[in-house]
């Protein structure tokens, strides 16, 4: 399989052993201490801030399966630079993933969740990845990326059917993990939350009701998350499968924009 | 018996003086007593069969499959040695997920066969290493290039084909595919003709086991390959029993 190291190309017999008729170098001691006695690519950086990124994606359960809903704004810095970058993938039949955050990240932790849906086939004995495995892997992922000091900066919401069950958890770029009813990442953690809480507190969501509480949240975040924008991806997975609607665009209206007076 | 070789088929990187690499040879030799496996190309698609020979009752049903998944959108059947194969597979996998991975695009068959052709070659030049004994058809179908199949030798050869057999009963298979129009066939139909082909050609008195394997990529599939779905892959087999039977039934009346 592709993740279990190269077989064609094995590593180094002996890393770091002296070259032959050599001394071998030990790290640390005097002589070897000292920045003029390391080379540029001894110096390692960082990933210290993200780059092109995406603001929140928001989650919800109801009695049947999860809503999931993002907007396809790519933002370099404060710029409204992308304008089509869908970020809600169906990963198989029973999970749909959602991510904010770096834009870089998602994608390439994408590429390598679908060349394990892929590679999973190949078994070929009919066996499918759960939810709450994806969720596991991807806390792994992301706590061991930041154990090195550099984050995938992103943050992850998982949605699925876990034996019949609607599942919905989420992850952080430094591996925090939780699962809930209804999650919001970013800025809309803040401004979304509370809504689809008061949703969710209600009880007996169906689907319907969830996903008008979804487009309801969208709406308000478009009109206080200077990140946000007014076209979205939504998908509803359910035991019946994923299913993730065309961008949608919310209607919006800023005939009361000039009442607004800032202080 | 001595006169075979003579010395010069102890090591894959050494001619004969007529020419002739003998481990290469006896590869070959080794894929020619495997089960019989033949690829058809339609006109939507491709469709694989293989008798897969049952060397014991104790095996449960279904083990040591012959046909294999490499990506998405390739399927590969093998004949020959089932451990030598599943290494090739492994290999043909790799080299689809590393396609993927820089292109961003499933992987043309045409490159995949390139790779894995060479992959297959590289182990009939040097001494330290023997051929391997097995050859395998892939297959794929795309809206833009259609269907594609290609069969691959333990030379490392490998060609383009709308139908192949490799195994014990190749030529008696051959003679079949050769019978079918098979441009003008869609993979429903080219399934029923390739669980015939498989049920005719299998000789019951040496090899009396054997489970039929089916499996397609075509356009129904949307470009995935499939195993073929029980109830089509039963009523095939049923009518190539049905035809088998009827064929013996003449053979009778004509004594």
């Amino acid at each position: 399989m592709a993740f279990m190291g190269d077989m064609m190309n094995p590593a180094p017999f002996w890393q770091n052993g002296p070259a032959p008729g050599a001394f071998y170098n030990f790290p640390g001691n005097s002589s070897s201490f000292g920045p003029s006695n390391h080379s540029v690519k001894e110096f390692k950086a960082h990933s210290a801030q993200p780059i092109t990124t995406t603001t929140t994606v928001i989650g919800v359960k109801f009695d049947k399966g999860c809503v999931i809903a993002a907007d396809t704004l790519g933002s370099y810095g404060t710029l409204a630079r992308f304008r089509d970058c869908p970020r809600v993938i169906r990963v198989n039949d029973l999970i749909m993933l959602g991510s904010g955050g770096d834009y870089a990240d998602y994608q390439y932790l994408k590429d390598i969740i679908e060349q394990k849906i892929i590679d999973e086939q190949c078994i070929g004995d009919g066996l499918n990845l759960k939810p709450r495995s994806l969720y596991c892997w991807l806390t792994r992922v992301l706590y061991n990326k930041r154990c090195k000091m550099d984050p995938l900066w992103s943050n992850y919401i998982v949605a699925g059917i876990q034996d019949g069950e609607p599942f919905l958890g989420s992850v952080d770029k430094l591996g925090t993990a939780y699962e809930d009813a209804a999650i919001a990442t970013g800025l809309g953690a803040y401004m979304a939350t509370p809504l689809l809480r008061e949703g969710v507190d209600k009880g007996n969501l169906d689907e319907e009701t969830a996903k008008a509480l979804v487009r309801k949240c969208m709406e308000v975040l478009y009109y206080r998350d200077a990140r946000a924008f007014a076209r979205y991806q939504l998908g509803v997975v359910t035991a019946a499968g994923v299913k993730i609607d065309d961008v949608t665009e919310i209607a919006h209206n800023w005939s009361l924009a000039h009442m607004i007076h800032m202080k | 018996m001595s006169s075979i070789g003579t010395g010069y088929d102890l090591s894959a990187s050494q001619f004969s003086p007529d020419g002739r690499v003998f481990q290469v040879e006896y590869a070959t030799k080794a894929v020619e007593n495997s089960g019989t496996v033949i690829g058809l190309r339609g006109k939507d698609g491709v469709v694989f069969a293989v008798e897969k020979l049952v060397t014991s009752k104790l095996y449960e049903p279904g083990a040591n499959k012959r046909i294999f998944h490499v990506d998405e959108h390739v399927g590969m059947a093998v004949a020959g040695l089932i451990s030598d194969a599943r290494q090739i597979v492994e290999t043909a996998r790799s080299e689809a997920s590393n396609y993927r991975s820089q292109y961003g695009a499933p992987v043309p068959l045409k490159y995949l066969n390139e790779r894995v052709s060479m992959y297959m070659h590289a182990y009939t030049l040097y001494s330290a290493v023997r051929p391997y004994g097995c050859s395998l058809v892939m297959g794929t179908w795309n809206s833009y290039d259609g269907p594609q199949m290609y069969m691959l030798d333990p030379s490392g050869v490998s060609f383009s084909y709308f139908g192949c057999a490799v195994g014990k009963a190749k030529q008696a298979a051959k003679t079949e595919i050769e019978k079918l129009k098979l441009a003008d066939m869609t993979v429903k139909e080219l399934v029923k003709e390739a669980a015939r082909i498989i049920y005719l050609v299998h000789d019951e008195l040496k090899d009396k086991q054997f489970e039929l394997e089916l499996s397609w990529v075509s356009k129904d599939t949307k470009g995935r390959h499939q195993l073929v779905p029980k109830e089509i892959a039963t009523e095939s087999e049923n009518l190539a029993q049905q035809a088998l039977a009827d064929i013996e039934d003449s053979d009778e009346g004509d004594m």
